[in-house]
């Protein structure tokens, strides 16, 4: 692989590498329990969670690594992780 | 359903640190603190390795890598550059605590001492990390690392932490705080007054490591809650050599903090060691008496 001067990448060039392959355990968002905090976004290690029009919370489950802070930390329990079938 | 909205992350997706990681968390919310007029100046450590692995990074603010211990001389020739030709750019400097504390001191030390305008983060994961956990100045006193293993002879490792932010406040840096990645948005609130602090400010930001203290990914939040509230982390302001502002807890035992580390088992396992959690609590005292962290409740 030939490399760029100074070694350098595109920004934000890491989204080629889909993580959520590494996953294990998968949240599962409970929009009836949600109070809409956004505390899980705020502590996703990833920066994968994001808002949606309807002002609830979605992971990206391309990079999601299932870590679980958002289950943890969810104030409202409405975050459930379940192990993948893959 | 409706479809999420587009990431709008300076530190994005597909970086390579483990789930959980605290550090991982920390480069994002200081990212989102900076903001986009930021030039990052990375040392070596886990974070410049998980998220840059060429060709890739998942940095989008114009980000920088030389060497272990010269950040803070790379962030001096940034601030010289940038005012001699007359630009407004933020610097801001992510080095691990190795880089920090021992590594980097003699170029750090220079750096504040010539009073050039960055703000350097530390995130204090308190071992050197990438390189299979060895102890630094950072690591906690007891704590097992492959370069102070607990075993028959030994508690693991022998020295207290080092206490870098009053290093630095001694320098002269006219804004030195620390913070952790279980308040984030008192995390952001005092990278913003460092950047917007003119000359060298400092912000150590524990960041807990799930590999490295062996816990699971999911607890990182509550184990740095946790070493605030058991008084083994304290996060404060210091204003030109003054603490100003301190966050104040009901402290807890140091017991529930070590016994959720596989870091400290050997404390507990195979007998419990009294002599030594009563050490470390004579640490979180000292903290609580030095900081004056502790609650005091009414009596009824």
């Amino acid at each position: 692989m030939a490399l760029a001067v100074g070694c350098r990448a595109r920004p934000g060039k890491s989204r080629d590498n889909k993580t959520g392959s590494w996953r294990v355990f998968k949240p599962a968002f409970d929009n009836e329990k949600c109070s809409k905090c956004g505390m899980c976004q705020t502590l996703c290690p990833e920066g994968c969670v994001h808002e949606n029009t309807d002002g609830f919370f979605e992971p990206d489950y391309t990079y999601c690594k299932g870590c679980g802070i958002c289950a943890e930390e969810c104030p409202k329990e409405a975050i459930t992780m379940k192990q993948e079938e893959k | 359903m409706a479809e999420p909205k587009k990431t709008c992350e300076l530190f994005d997706c597909g970086h390579r640190a483990c789930g959980g990681c605290g550090a991982a968390l920390a480069a994002r919310l200081v990212t989102q603190a900076a903001g986009t007029n930021t030039i990052v100046v990375n040392s070596t450590g886990c974070m410049e390795v998980f998220s840059t692995p060429y060709p890739e990074t998942a940095w989008k603010v114009p980000w920088i890598h030389s060497l272990f211990e010269n950040a803070a001389a790379v962030a001096s020739g940034i601030d010289a550059a940038l005012k001699k030709q007359g630009r407004n750019e933020k610097i801001v400097i992510m080095a691990g605590d190795g880089a920090t504390f021992d590594i980097g001191m003699i170029c750090i030390s220079g750096a504040f001492e010539r009073g050039h305008d960055f703000t350097y983060i530390c995130y204090d994961n308190e071992a050197y990390m990438n390189t299979g956990i060895q102890r630094s100045g950072a690591t906690p006193y007891d704590a097992s690392t492959t370069t102070s293993p607990a075993g028959k002879c030994s508690f693991g490792n022998k020295r207290p932490k080092k206490d870098m932010p009053a290093i630095l406040a001694a320098h002269g840096a006219p804004y030195v705080a620390t913070a952790s990645v279980a308040y984030p948005a008192d995390l952001k609130q005092k990278v913003e007054k460092a950047i917007n602090t003119p000359g060298p400010c400092y912000v150590q930001v524990h960041a807990p490591c799930c590999t490295g203290w062996g816990f699971e990914g999911e607890q990182t939040i509550a184990i740095a809650k946790l070493a605030l509230e058991t008084g083994l982390w304290v996060n404060f302001e210091m204003v030109d050599g003054k603490v100003s502002k301190v966050r104040k807890v009901v402290r807890k035992p140091v017991e529930e903090y070590l016994k959720t580390q596989k870091r400290f088992r050997h404390l507990f396992k195979p007998s419990r060691q009294d002599a030594e959690i009563a050490a470390i609590q004579a640490i979180a005292d000292r903290n609580a008496e030095k900081y004056g962290i502790d609650i005091k409740l009414k009596k009824e």
